[in-house]
């Protein structure tokens, strides 16, 4: 008898420190279909893909792939079982050729000293292109392709190792929609020939559009597989969404009083348009959507690090002109960027000097810097916040990440803001400090700030913000107040769909 | 991540931390090792020709040039740059300043002295803008101006020495302080150089550049949201490392007591040498002016060493490029500890 299906994962559970990522999830996938893997950020996608692929090794159940029962896979031999994935970063070799990144590692040789036979070479790969209905030249260098066509290439690449399983990781998060229909005309040719493809997605619209069946996780744990065709997207939002919310973020009572920052009709080509809002003082606003949604480029265009085109910046219901974060950081704002490693911390250098550089001018006297000062800054801030380190002149690299996220607060709370903006406030950081850091914002709100918070997770932008709005492909989709404000509504209007009223 | 690492040695209050001692102060260490060293094997007659005090200034005046322009390289390198125009620098500048204080001309000896500066700061600040506001790699742009300086020197002095200068520009390389006996003085390089080791340490460990130098290096991009005006300081690194440039070439001109397009050959690699040896790190962020000077010092003290004991100069290329290597293996590995 034939095997019904060509993947079954049955059971995985995968524990992290602290964290149980997977657990007793299961996938099946048929011969041929294209299989749609949603969940909300930390539902436990990327985790059961990896464990698929081998980087991960589960501790509990089994993976049966094309007749063969594993234990575990291993990540050298998931390309020779067949199966390959398509990473959502491209890192193709940017200064080869197309053909040559395809046949990495084996092209075909012209005697055994190791010459390339290059026209064998672009044969291959053209009739590779011809096969899958790809129109541009296998001697191109791969840097002057765009991402679209470089993903073009790895699909090729996929069906030159003759994979039976390719797993896409939201593949149109970065192509335009003409490209789209085009990846989902590749996408059917391959289901024709038999290939499966898991394909991972944030977007509702792609799932009816392109799959025939769909797993959804949440949370580590398996909800469902449905049939497309049996299903619709508020019965897809139901299985996302269908989680306890437990009081875990408490935001308390403070006075909100009056607009402390309004932006009108911001708009900045290929990143948002036309967005408007405005925050209070003593009000937490909440930025809700999906990545890639605009949200993370409007604060930093406010802040100034790529001012927007048009559209106007108030503050205290004054225009003001930020060009760069000196002219934000003097008009009274600070902002904690989404990721701590790239553009918040000096990694090499200490905890104190990792919380004064936003305000060492308060700092220069007439010889040298007031070192006596600047500790004492510091230490009243490690105390406030609780950092736990041995001392001020431990280098920041040695904090755990909750510790790290608190020193860059550190930095910005000694500017004194009027108005705090945080991206991704407690990502990645252990459950303690970020109740902390929650209660922290609490207190701000309290004395009066106006805080601006983009955040990923659902239970954390519903529990803390005292409005909501929600972006969608660059758009703000839409606008709930703390009372309105459900899962539901908020994926609704990320993934563009109009408010049932 | 969630997990807080700490040093493996843990210092309790009043106690004593090795590890954290032997990272702290261990090419100090190794300097006095070396000096131990070369203290008694140069033993003759049972004196230390190695610890003689006249050997002790040679080596400190030898290293004063080097020494003076690798401050300024540790400001670069702390910021993640490299500064490769040095040795160019020390032969455009330094034929300039002995024009400019030919005996014949008779100007006052400040002229030569400032234009200098002017003239090092001025170069140094065009390579600080090419790296950023053109956006040039400082590799690049620094061995752009390297070759620049080189042809304009020549240029300028047709390929010939520039000699003849007036007795009191000598007296800035050759003359001396602290004359008692015969047996002690200290020559005006050597005071300059500590004089200008001093002014950098506080700099840099002390005042907004040094701390924004530290930044640029530790995370640019963090630096520019942290409101710091990334651009400027940049131009400002640059322009006190050239600054340097033209005091280690005012010295060597006036030491030397002629202009000399072709010298200064290799200086910016030593000078980086002198830097990395000393714990700065090539990847940006970590470096001390401390460490610098101890550098400086381990290569001079090497050379003479070795000169004292008759081993061959070719020896000691090799034994440079050994240490150098050393020294960056063992910073390399310090680091994998703490990732």
């Amino acid at each position: 008898m034939a095997e019904e299906y060509l993947l079954d994962m049955n059971n995985i559970s995968k524990q992290f420190p602290g964290v149980l990522a997977l657990d007793g999830v299961k996938l099946k996938v048929r011969q041929g279909t294209v299989h749609a893997l949603m969940g909300e950020n930390g539902a436990g996608k990327s985790t059961l893909m990896k464990v698929l692929l081998g980087i991960y090794i589960p501790e509990t159940g089994t993976i049966r792939f094309d007749g063969v029962e594993h234990k575990h896979m291993d990540i050298r031999s998931s390309l020779t079982h067949g199966i390959s994935m398509i990473h959502q970063e491209l890192t193709p070799i940017l200064h080869m050729t197309v053909a040559e990144n395809i046949f990495l590692g084996r092209e075909p040789l012209r005697n055994k000293f190791g010459w390339v036979d290059k026209k064998k070479l672009i044969k291959q790969t053209q009739a590779l292109f011809d096969e899958l209905e790809i129109d541009f030249d296998p001697s191109k260098m791969m840097v002057e392709l765009s991402i679209a066509n470089m993903q073009m290439v790895e699909i090729a690449t996929a069906i030159s190792y003759n994979s039976k399983l390719v797993i896409m990781d939201e593949p149109t998060s970065a192509i335009t929609e003409k490209e789209v229909s085009h990846l989902f005309r590749m996408i059917n040719n391959l289901r024709d020939k038999g290939v499966a493809v898991i394909y991972i997605t944030h977007k509702m619209d792609e799932v009816f559009q392109i799959a025939d069946e769909v797993t959804v996780l949440r949370d580590g744990q398996f909800v469902g597989t449905k049939f497309a065709k049996e299903i619709d997207k508020l019965g897809l939002i139901a299985m996302m969404v269908g989680r306890e919310l437990t009081n875990f973020f408490p935001k308390e009572d403070a006075e909100i009083t009056d607009v402390k920052l309004e932006v009108k009709n911001l708009t900045l080509s290929g990143k948002f348009k036309n967005v408007s809002f405005a925050v209070h003082k003593g009000e937490i606003l909440g930025i809700a959507g999906l990545m890639g949604s605009g949200r993370t480029e409007v604060i930093e265009s406010i802040f100034g690090i790529y001012p927007p085109e048009s559209g106007d910046i108030q503050i205290d219901g004054k225009k003001v002109s930020l060009k760069q974060p000196m002219d934000a950081i003097k008009a009274g704002m600070g902002l904690l960027t989404e990721d701590r490693k790239l553009s918040g911390l000096f990694l090499p250098l200490s905890v104190q000097d990792n919380m004064i550089y936003s305000n060492i001018g308060k700092y220069v006297s007439k010889f040298g810097l007031n070192n006596k000062l600047i500790h004492e800054d510091c230490e009243k801030q490690r105390i406030a916040l609780a950092v736990k380190t041995p001392s001020l002149f431990q280098l920041v690299v040695n904090l755990s990440g909750g510790n790290q996220q608190k020193v860059l607060i550190a930095r910005w709370l000694l500017t004194e803001p009027d108005i705090l903006i945080l991206d991704e406030p407690t990502r990645g950081i252990d459950v303690g400090a970020k109740s902390e850091i929650h209660k922290l914002m609490t207190k701000l709100a309290q004395a009066g700030k106006a805080i601006i918070m983009v955040s990923s997770e659902m239970p954390e932008i519903l529990g803390m913000s005292d409005r909501i709005i929600v972006m969608h492909e660059g758009e703000k989709a839409g606008e709930l107040s703390r009372a309105d404000a459900t899962q539901e509504k908020i994926l609704q209007l990320a993934s563009g769909e109009a408010l049932a009223i | 991540m969630s997990t807080t690492k700490m040093p493996a040695a843990r210092s309790k209050k009043g106690g004593f931390n090795l590890k954290a001692f032997v990272n702290k102060y261990g090419i100090l260490l190794i300097f006095i090792g070396i000096c131990c060293l070369l203290a008694i094997l140069t033993i003759d007659n049972g004196v230390s020709i190695f610890l003689k005090f006249r050997n002790i200034v040679n080596v400190l005046r030898q290293s004063s040039v080097i020494g003076i322009i690798a401050l300024g390289v540790t400001f670069v390198i702390i910021t993640g740059g490299i500064d490769l125009s040095s040795g160019s620098l020390v032969a455009m500048i330094g034929v300039v300043v002995a024009t400019l204080s030919k005996e014949i001309y008779g100007l006052p000896i400040i002229v030569p002295i400032l234009a200098g500066m002017l003239l090092g700061a001025g170069a140094g600040s065009i390579s600080g803008v090419l790296t950023a506001k053109a956006k040039i790699p400082p590799f690049i742009a620094t061995l752009g101006m390297m070759t620049i300086a080189r042809g304009v020197g020549f240029l300028i002095t047709q390929g010939r020495p520039v000699d003849n200068l007036s007795e009191a520009f000598q007296v800035i390389g050759q003359g001396s302080i602290l004359e008692i006996g015969k047996n002690f003085f200290i020559p005006f390089p050597v005071i300059i150089f500590v004089l200008m080791a001093i002014i950098s340490h506080f700099l840099l460990s002390s005042t907004k550049f040094g701390k924004y130098t530290y930044a640029l290096g530790g995370n640019e991009q963090a630096a520019y949201i942290c409101g710091i005006n990334v651009d400027r300081q940049k131009i400002f690194v640059y322009a006190y490392a050239g600054f340097l440039t033209s005091i280690a070439s005012i010295v060597l001109t006036s030491r030397v007591s002629s202009g000399q397009p072709s010298t200064g050959v290799m200086f910016e690699l030593d000078a980086i040498a002198s830097a990395v040896i000393g714990g700065t790190s090539l990847q940006g962020g970590i470096g001390t002016i401390g460490g610098t000077v101890i550098g400086t010092l381990i290569i001079a003290v090497m050379n003479n060493g070795l000169d004292l004991l008759g081993v061959s100069s070719y020896w000691q290329q090799i034994m440079k490029g050994l240490i150098i290597v050393i020294a960056v293996i063992i910073d390399t590995m310090r680091h994998k500890n703490k990732n």
